[in-house]
């Protein structure tokens, strides 16, 4: 094929292109990832049976937002790993901040209240059950997310495909903060750590096959 | 940006223009950022020991690709970037795909692209129509209307039966396909 001809051809009749649509899928694709993943935790799990009483809406509270500040932080980068040239190279380091504050915060409360880290097998059997549900509740979400960033063009695809399914596994995170039975920091701090942190891997596993282009 | 390549500040006009549905402005763009392609690429595969017909290949792929994913340009920042982050990651994939060593490439310069330029144009080894031809049948209709022989939306819309923007569509989607297709052929 001529090169003249390549290029007449996509010059042609050209359209022109409408600004934001990557950040419009990117954030439809989280909006509608959450409700997906909420309605899998309803129909899968169900709400947890003593939370409309109310007794532990405060734990409730610290753990939904502990998982939606990765969903905040990552989704700042998911917009640029779908922008080529747009690296953040030593900065992605920022996605880490809710995690390095969340732990600073738990080794504190450890380190005054010795007995807050002896929950015993309970939590950590609770802790160990997070790591199949998050991933499970994160499959909706991490489609969805792949979908929209192959609009864009992605060009570290292992990195991309971590950070998406860093914030699949934190949506996940958030949406089954309404069904974990456990009220422990320390092991809700670590069960839910460990599985945002094992979604991530999977992502940058999955990515190269799944953002190619 | 004030000491960028003199390149750099027409390049980006032409694009912006483009982007706003200029279709001169963006056949100058293509026809020049060709030119640095195909230079940067040459330069790549002769290290490798590849010859100039691969080079024209992978530089009509990453004409097309710079073509459809031009919604993912952000009008504020420098093209070059943009452009040569394009051009490696299409190289990377070629090398990918083909098996051949990544070992030796190495991290260069954004301006890496604009230091290139060679309008020595040869004809590749695609051929348009064997590459049509495994479209599917409403994206060949629509490029062939609208994209090759030159009819307008609307016009092309009245001929092959299809609402105006599900011609724009098949049009976007069948330039998509267009470089995977092209990719397919290349592997090894």
């Amino acid at each position: 094929m001529n090169t003249d001809r390549l290029i007449d051809m996509l010059s042609t009749n050209l359209e022109p292109v409408k600004d934001g649509q990557l950040w419009k899928a990117l954030s439809w694709a989280i909006v509608i990832g959450l409700m997906a993943a909420f309605g899998v935790m309803l129909v899968c799990f169900g709400i947890r049976n003593d939370l409309a009483a109310g007794n532990h809406s405060g734990a409730l509270v610290l753990k939904t937002v502990f998982a939606l500040s990765f969903v905040g932080t990552g989704a700042a980068f998911l917009t640029k790993s779908i922008i080529p040239g747009q690296q953040a190279g030593h900065r992605l380091a920022l996605i880490f901040l809710p995690f390095f504050a969340a732990s600073a915060a738990t080794l504190a409360m450890v380190v005054r209240q010795p007995a807050l880290a002896s929950g015993g097998m309970i939590e950590g059997a609770a802790a160990a059950l997070c790591l199949f549900c998050i991933p499970f509740l994160a499959i909706i979400p991490f489609a969805l997310l792949i979908w929209a960033m192959r609009r864009g063009a992605p060009t570290d695809l292992r990195r991309s495909g971590a950070v998406a399914g860093l914030v699949a596994g934190a949506i996940g995170a958030a949406v089954y903060s309404f069904s974990c039975p456990s009220d422990s920091w320390v092991f809700v701090f670590l069960g839910y750590s460990g599985a945002v942190a094992l979604c991530s891997i999977i992502g940058a596993q999955l990515g190269p096959r799944l953002l190619r282009w | 940006m004030d000491q960028a390549h003199p390149s750099e500040r027409e390049l980006r006009k032409l694009m912006i223009s483009g982007l706003e549905g200029d279709g001169e402005a963006h056949r100058a763009l293509l026809e020049r950022l060709s030119g640095h392609l195909r230079g940067y690429f040459k330069h790549r595969f002769a290290r490798i020991g590849h010859g100039p017909t691969e080079a024209e290949d992978l530089m009509q792929e990453a004409l097309i690709a710079i073509h459809t994913r031009r919604h993912t340009y952000d009008r504020s920042q420098p093209l070059t970037p943009w452009v040569y982050a394009i051009a490696r990651y299409k190289f990377l994939d070629y090398l990918r795909r083909t098996k051949a060593s990544v070992r030796d490439v190495p991290i260069e310069d954004a301006s890496e692209i604009v230091a290139h330029d060679d309008a020595v144009s040869i004809d590749s080894d695609l051929d348009l129509e064997r590459l049509m031809a495994g479209l599917s049948s409403k994206a060949r209709q629509a490029i062939q209307c609208v994209k090759l022989d030159g009819l307008s939306v609307r016009e092309a819309a009245e001929k092959c039966g299809m609402s105006e923007s599900a011609i724009k569509v098949s049009v976007h989607r069948g330039l998509r396909a267009l470089t995977v297709l092209i990719s397919r052929e290349s592997r090894a």
